[in-house]
């Protein structure tokens, strides 16, 4: 089965447990006087759920026919590709949402940049370390002084 | 009018927002050009800053000087190195690189330039006199023609998803509404889908929502498939044209500046179909032999789609100032900004607050004009950040990303909902899922939603698709735009 057909039958699915929450139990603690009115807050989603199954079924059954077209990349070919550095920039965005708050912006940030430059095959630590620091220092800088946005700027153990 | 134009020329032309605009050409141009970051994602990033600088006319006109640049931005790398950051630029890599190719990249990044400009500013000549036209009309319509109008937007954008791919698009459009349904109602102030998680009591963030679905996956597209970027950079010291091709030029301009207005103003085109359409009309309407050259380096068929793109990206800002529906992507998320502003976009901004309406027109005037001053002496010079090595870009790219969504909601959940959104997003990509619709449909959701619960409370029922009859015929053209592309491509295959 193609890929934009599995998406489909995850879709589908999505689309039902989104239905039934909102045919059999959203309407269960509505208050009394909300009865009366013409819309609930479950009759939007209602409609909603019915059109994505149908969008869903449609694609999942191949109803609307059209040219299979392989887009910028070929995903049934995706080792072709640098797919470990894909994935590992990925964990790293996750880690950095992890530590942004605990390790402070200033160390999550700079190690994110440098750490990514490292996964994308950089080895010129003289340049990548001082560009990851100072892109860093400025960043900070500029949201925090400039913007007023507050960014934790060091670890939280050391409660700043 | 006129002094609506004098109170934006006294907004605009302020110190402080004369900076803002020169400050947001120059970040849209210069980020504009990196792959990975079009106008959207570009856009999404500037927005923290934009409601942090807390005067709405200054965020509206700093993020269109960042739209403007951007496109432009879009642009430059789309001709020196055939790597369009952006759909709307595509079509301009398909003369602009031949010609950088053959040694002649600063005369096609002035074209570019000038082409830009003049569509910019025709565009916004129009945006004046059309968009209190259709202020004046938008007056009349109530809850359930807005209901039905963003209707129509939805269903455009669906049947502008390309043969077999229209249930894709209103997929994806579905999907959208649905993740706008999460989180408190504005009616109903019950929390609906959150699954108790607490986080989600005020609904996804849409800035989240955009980084993951445009600038997360285009990076990621980058790591899989790298560019040789900075390699085919050509001469772009000559930046001059002859009179001759000024000449052949300057019609071609004034004819897809106006169809680009045009076609930007409809919901759902924008500047893709407009570059698209404007290199199109142009190729059949030129003399044999001119069309010939198309594709090989013609400067009509860089200056078509450049002038088209423009105009139809101020065309865009026709129903989103005057009726509060984005006729794009970026324009989509113009209005989520302009919403956190505090700024109710739609037919009485122009009465309620001239100096936002107006100031916004005036500076797409000095916004172009400051783009063609800025750009061309840096043409030399801002090609080499495209020289940025990948191994530094993508990271930064990345970064930038999460940075708009922590900024915006200040929250480190959100950085996980990113990249959960970001990864899902890919997936649609690698399957030809259109991503816009997504967007659009998301932030329309929560208006629809209430212009429908609205209409219905005041109706009693739905009745009112049948008793008021614009809504009922905005509902059918809704249905035509759906049905018409299908029915289309099955004729096609029959014949």
């Amino acid at each position: 089965m193609a890929l934009d057909r599995w998406i489909a039958l995850v879709l589908l699915g999505i689309c039902i447990v989104y239905g039934y929450t909102a045919w059999f139990t959203m309407d269960g603690n509505l208050a009394p006087f909300m009865r009366r009115n013409p819309i609930w807050p479950s009759t939007f989603p209602k409609v909603l759920s019915i059109f994505g199954i149908i969008a869903s079924l449609v694609i999942l059954l191949g109803i609307e026919k059209g040219e299979q077209k392989i887009g910028e990349i070929d995903h049934r070919r995706l080792t072709d590709y640098f797919l470990g550095q894909a994935i590992l920039l990925l964990l790293l965005m996750v880690a950095y949402a992890l530590c942004l708050r605990p390790l402070g912006f200033l160390f999550s940030t700079s190690a994110f940049l440098m750490i990514g430059s490292l996964i994308l095959g950089e080895r010129k630590f003289h340049v990548l370390i001082p560009v990851a620091l100072i892109a860093t220092g400025a960043v900070w800088y500029l949201v925090q002084e400039v913007l007023g946005i507050f960014l934790r700027p060091l670890p939280l153990f050391l409660g700043v | 009018m006129l002094e609506g134009i004098l109170i934006g020329l006294q907004t605009a032309l302020s110190f402080q927002n004369l900076m803002v605009v020169i400050g947001g050409c120059l970040i849209g141009t210069f980020i504009g050009m990196l792959p990975g970051l079009g106008p959207m994602s570009i856009i999404a990033i500037m927005i923290p800053v934009a409601i942090t600088m807390g005067d709405p006319s200054a965020a509206l006109i700093l993020l269109a000087g960042v739209y403007y640049g951007a496109i432009f931005g879009g642009s430059t790398s789309s001709i020196l190195l055939n790597a369009p950051g952006v759909a709307g630029t595509v079509a301009s890599s398909f003369d602009g690189y031949p010609m950088a190719r053959q040694g002649k990249a600063g005369k096609a990044l002035t074209i570019a330039a000038i082409a830009s400009f003049a569509g910019g500013t025709i565009g916004a000549i129009l945006l004046m006199i059309f968009a209190p036209m259709l202020s004046s009309v938008a007056l009349l319509f109530h809850s359930a023609e807005y209901f039905a109008l963003m209707v129509v937007g939805l269903s455009a954008i669906a049947a502008f998803a390309g043969p077999g791919q229209v249930t894709k698009a209103l997929m994806m459009t579905v999907l959208g509404l649905i993740m706008a349904t999460v989180g408190e109602g504005a009616l109903f102030n019950l929390p609906r889908f959150t699954a108790g998680i607490m986080d989600l009591q005020s609904g996804f963030g849409f800035i989240t929502l955009a980084m993951a679905m445009f600038a997360l996956p285009e990076a990621i597209f980058l790591v899989l498939k790298p560019k040789n970027l900075g390699e085919d950079g050509g001469d772009i010291k000559n930046l001059r044209i002859s009179r001759a091709e000024a000449k052949a030029i300057a019609p071609v301009i004034g004819r897809q500046s106006v169809q680009g207005f045009f076609i930007g103003v409809l919901p759902g085109a924008g500047a893709t179909i407009a570059s698209f359409l404007g290199y199109a009309v142009e190729r059949n309407i030129a003399p044999k032999a001119e069309q010939e050259e198309f594709g090989k380096g013609s400067i009509k068929g860089l200056a078509a789609p450049e002038s088209a793109n423009n105009a139809a990206c101020t065309g865009s800002f026709v129903p989103l100032l005057t009726l509060g529906i984005p006729g794009s992507g970026t324009t989509a998320i113009l209005l989520g900004a302009l919403i956190a502003l505090n700024v109710t976009p739609g037919p009485r901004l122009m009465v309620d607050e001239p100096q936002i309406f107006w100031a916004v027109i005036m500076s797409m005037f000095i916004g172009n004009l400051v783009l063609l001053i800025l750009n061309l002496p840096l043409i030399p010079y801002i090609a080499k950040l495209l020289a940025i090595p990948r191994n530094y870009l993508i990271p930064f790219i990345l970064f930038f990303t999460l940075m708009g969504a922590y900024i915006g909601q200040n929250n480190a959940t959100e950085l996980l909902l990113l990249v959960g959104f970001g990864v899902c997003g890919i997936a649609l990509k690698f399957a030809n899922y259109p991503l816009p619709p997504l967007l659009i449909g998301f932030i329309l959701g929560g208006m629809m939603e209430d212009n429908f619960s609205r209409s219905m409370q005041l109706y009693g029922g739905p009745s009112f698709i049948f008793e008021r009859p614009m809504t009922l015929v905005l509902l059918l053209v809704a249905a035509c735009l759906i049905l018409l592309p299908t029915l289309r491509a099955r004729r096609g295959k029959k014949a």
